[in-house]
């Protein structure tokens, strides 16, 4: 028989973070304690469906007069507009004048990737493949994969984390953004960078969008945790809508997975901020053909639900509510974690635990550490030393607490 | 306030000259030529005439010319919501529920290739995410060719997606404009080489016959003649599931330990699209497969959709007959499914535009699902006019 066509397909590595959750759950072992993959969950270490969702859903459920047929290419309007609105706020320049638009995608990762093939096609020249993209050391993984696949051929990496002072390596980043060639892409973390939940100040993004504008460098915002970060929508949006103040044109990959707890419903939103009108319309009409021959047209569910909770006043505030729940219970865990870790003195120093923001702790535990909890105590996290605060609860904090302290001071 | 700025250019030949006055980084983006198919749409919108009909977009309508939400699915939907499940995210290949009943549903339950496990399918965005995935698959493993063979003419958006994901486009002779009917020895002569990968498009499986098991004949012949297919396949039409976007793609495989290499590489290729599938649609779909009773609701419900295309296809041709048109149309009968290639001239088609308010595409395809014991009197006078 002739050989299969597929003979030499090499078997591919698992996705990390998938594979931790996948022994995770194989652990038999009781004080098994899961602070991988990003999610929320509520202090039970349950996921948890906001209120709000569950009462929006109802809603769409009892509605005899929807259906099911294709949204536009470009996804709901209703909630492109509402979810741009969102990022950039109701009083934004940008909105007024009429130069702004949004994709529907699928998910963060479906707006970034979009991004990512218009970037390719039509940025810097047509089908300029050259085009360095810039992603943070370290960043979520499938950052790198995203422009790979879009075809570009020059994926380099920004200076951000620095592991000595457990803080941003802010004059690191800057010298890769002086040294960049101009035209370069530069992918921005919102708020919550993921992993290392160091997000720059104010001031430093001052400079940060100095230095762009100077170089001609193009912003492309990941925005996965607004509203998750800090509690605050507007204060986690601070950093695009400055860029959006100074005139930068940018791009803003935006998730509704973790804020709207929507993670399987695959809600994003592609928002473009333009210098007119009339290149906003031509990026979308150009993106739109993008989209037609990658998913057609986006799922209808998930934006509905966002659509309909962000135009009404009421259900607008009662998910500020339920985001504001969410933040609360994560800043709660940072504190609770850090005085423990200080209570039992643990070597070194932990402020950088509530210092960080979002889902996200870069503990600074190397691998031989992580190696420990994971084979030893059973806590599951990423290789990194990336641990999800989502993931403790009251009452595991204390087993987590001596753990990391047993890691620190056992193994060297 | 916006800082205008002017922009340096690059010293590479490739970078188009920006614009002279301050400029956006897209001044050069063209503006994207509307899709023919939304523009039928678009038009229809604006015409007041109370007689429009709309045989573009391929959408069933029922014999009101509404959408219609299967029975099926409200079941399915109202199972759902009593159930209060999570919202996790889908493992990257989807909901395993699901992927396999898709399978089962392709192949048939009794098929050898279940049994032995020598395949992978994965959930995709509905037929056009799944089509992409295997675009893309082929791209990166398929080393033998880089050309994908489509029948000449072929849904619009199949030449986009493979071109996107890198391949080539030739064309194999399949429609007889003389005939409206299938070019079998032009097909044929243009098909026989060896060793072809074969791709099957499955959009229709239940909604062209009526028969789920007779629609995916060909697609289990091909197997069972040792033929390792690709499939992809749609619950867009046979569900009503459209905006849901409820798919599948899977391959065939030597044996279940290529399957599993396979799938390892087909998750690499989902996850920097748009890492995980959506569930609605998939879960809807999964409880209709895998519930009985609600299954059998289905293929009832599915039948119905498959007959009421096929009486108002006799109704045009009959009305036809009776407005005294001398002209063979045979082959509205003859043809299958929710489309059909009237075989009406461009010019006719304007003209049933322009003096009837009766928008189909410029080739004369109209969407049989867009007629309706009401309106197919109209249709047949309007099509004689312009045909006599």
């Amino acid at each position: 028989m002739a050989a299969s066509i597929f003979s030499a397909v090499p078997r591919a590595p698992p996705v990390a973070v998938f594979k931790l959750t996948a022994d995770f759950r194989e652990d038999g072992d009781s004080r098994k304690v899961n602070l991988g993959v990003g999610a929320y969950r509520t202090d039970e270490g349950q996921p948890w469906v906001l209120p709000v969702v569950k009462k929006v859903e109802q809603m769409i459920a009892n509605d005899n007069s929807l259906n099911h047929e294709y949204l536009p290419i470009l996804g709901l309007p209703e909630f492109r507009a509402n979810a741009s609105r969102i990022a950039l706020g109701d009083d934004s320049p940008a909105i007024k004048e009429n130069r702004i638009g949004g994709v529907q995608s699928l998910g963060g990762t479906g707006a970034l990737r979009i991004g990512a093939e218009f970037l390719r096609r039509w940025y810097n020249g047509n089908n300029n493949t050259a085009t360095p993209v810039y992603i943070s050391t370290p960043s979520w993984e499938n950052h790198n994969s995203v422009f790979v696949d879009a075809g570009f051929k020059d994926i380099r990496t920004y200076h951000y984390w620095d592991a000595a002072k457990r803080g941003l390596d802010l004059q690191g980043l800057l010298d890769d953004m002086e040294k960049a060639p101009e035209f370069s892409i530069f992918i921005l973390h919102a708020c919550a960078h993921n992993p290392t939940g160091t997000d720059p100040t104010p001031d430093q993004w001052k400079q940060i969008a100095a230095v762009m504008k100077r170089r001609f460098l193009f912003p492309f915002f990941d925005s996965a945790y607004q509203g998750f970060a800090s509690g605050s929508l507007d204060k986690d949006a601070w950093a695009v809508r400055y860029f959006v103040s100074e005139g930068f044109e940018l791009f803003c990959a935006q998730s509704f997975s973790k804020n709207f707890g929507l993670y399987n419903e695959r809600v994003g939103n592609l928002t473009v901020v333009g210098k007119d009108t009339d290149n906003v319309q031509r990026v979308l009409s150009q993106m739109e053909k993008i989209v037609r021959t990658t998913w057609s047209n986006p799922p209808s569910q998930g934006a509905r639900i966002v659509a309909t909770t962000l135009s009404s006043p009421q259900l607008f505030a009662e998910w500020k509510d339920n985001v504001k729940t969410m933040a609360d219970r994560v800043l709660l865990m940072r504190s609770e974690l850090r005085s423990r870790l200080e209570a039992l003195g643990t070597p070194g120093t932990w402020n950088h635990i509530t210092e960080q923001i979002g889902m996200f702790s870069f503990t600074g535990l190397n691998p031989k550490q992580v190696e420990y909890m994971i084979k030893e105590k059973h806590i599951y996290l990423m290789a990194s030393g990336r641990i999800n605060m989502c993931g403790l609860t009251t009452k595991n904090l204390d087993y987590v607490a001596k753990s990391i302290h047993e890691a620190v001071t056992k193994i060297q | 306030m916006a800082l205008l700025y002017t922009r340096r250019l690059l010293a590479t030949p490739r970078l188009v000259a920006a614009a002279t006055r301050a400029s956006s980084w897209w001044s050069h983006v063209e503006m994207g030529p509307p899709d023919p198919i939304l523009g039928v749409t678009e038009a229809f919108k604006r015409d007041t005439n109370s007689k429009k009909m709309n045989l573009g977009v391929g959408a069933y309508r029922d014999d009101s010319g509404k959408p219609y939400v299967l029975n099926c699915v409200r079941k399915a939907e109202a199972m759902i919501a009593s159930k209060k499940m999570d919202k996790e995210y889908l493992p990257i290949g989807g909901l395993a529920d699901f992927t396999r009943a898709s399978a089962e549903l392709a192949l048939g339950e009794n098929s050898e290739v279940l049994k032995s496990g020598r395949y992978v399918t994965v959930q995709g965005i509905s037929g056009t995410g799944s089509l992409r995935i295997g675009a893309n698959f082929l791209q990166r493993f398929f080393k033998s060719s880089r050309e994908v063979y489509l029948p000449k003419p072929s849904w619009g958006n199949h030449t986009p997606i493979f071109r996107d994901a890198g391949l080539q486009l030739q064309a194999y002779r399949y429609y007889d404009p003389k005939t409206c009917s299938l070019d079998f020895s032009g097909a044929m002569d243009d098909i026989s080489k060896r060793n072809l990968l074969v791709y099957f498009d499955m959009a229709y499986q239940g909604f062209a016959s009526g028969d789920i098991n007779r629609d995916a004949w060909a697609v289990r012949y091909f197997i069972d003649q040792g033929i390792n297919v690709l499939i992809s396949q749609s619950y867009a039409k046979n569900m009503g599931l459209y905006g849901e976007r409820a798919g599948a793609f899977t391959i065939i495989c030597s044996n279940a330990e290529e399957a599993k290499r396979v799938e390892s590489q087909l998750k690499i290729l989902i996850r920097p699209m748009y890492s995980n599938p959506p569930l609605n649609g998939a879960r809807i779909a999964s409880i209709i497969l895998n519930t009985p009773d609600i299954r059998k609701e289905w293929l009832v419900e599915v039948k119905g959709m498959a007959d009421r295309i096929i009486s108002m296809r006799t109704q045009l041709v009959s009305n036809l007959k009776k407005e005294g048109s001398s002209h063979n149309w045979q082959h509205i009968t003859d043809q299958i499914g929710m489309f059909c290639f009237t075989g009406l001239k461009p010019e006719q088609v304007e003209r049933l535009i322009k003096e009837f308010s009766i928008y189909m595409t410029k080739d004369g395809r109209i969407s049989v699902a867009g007629v309706t014991s009401g309106n197919v009197g109209y249709l047949a006078h309007a099509i004689h006019q312009v045909t006599k």
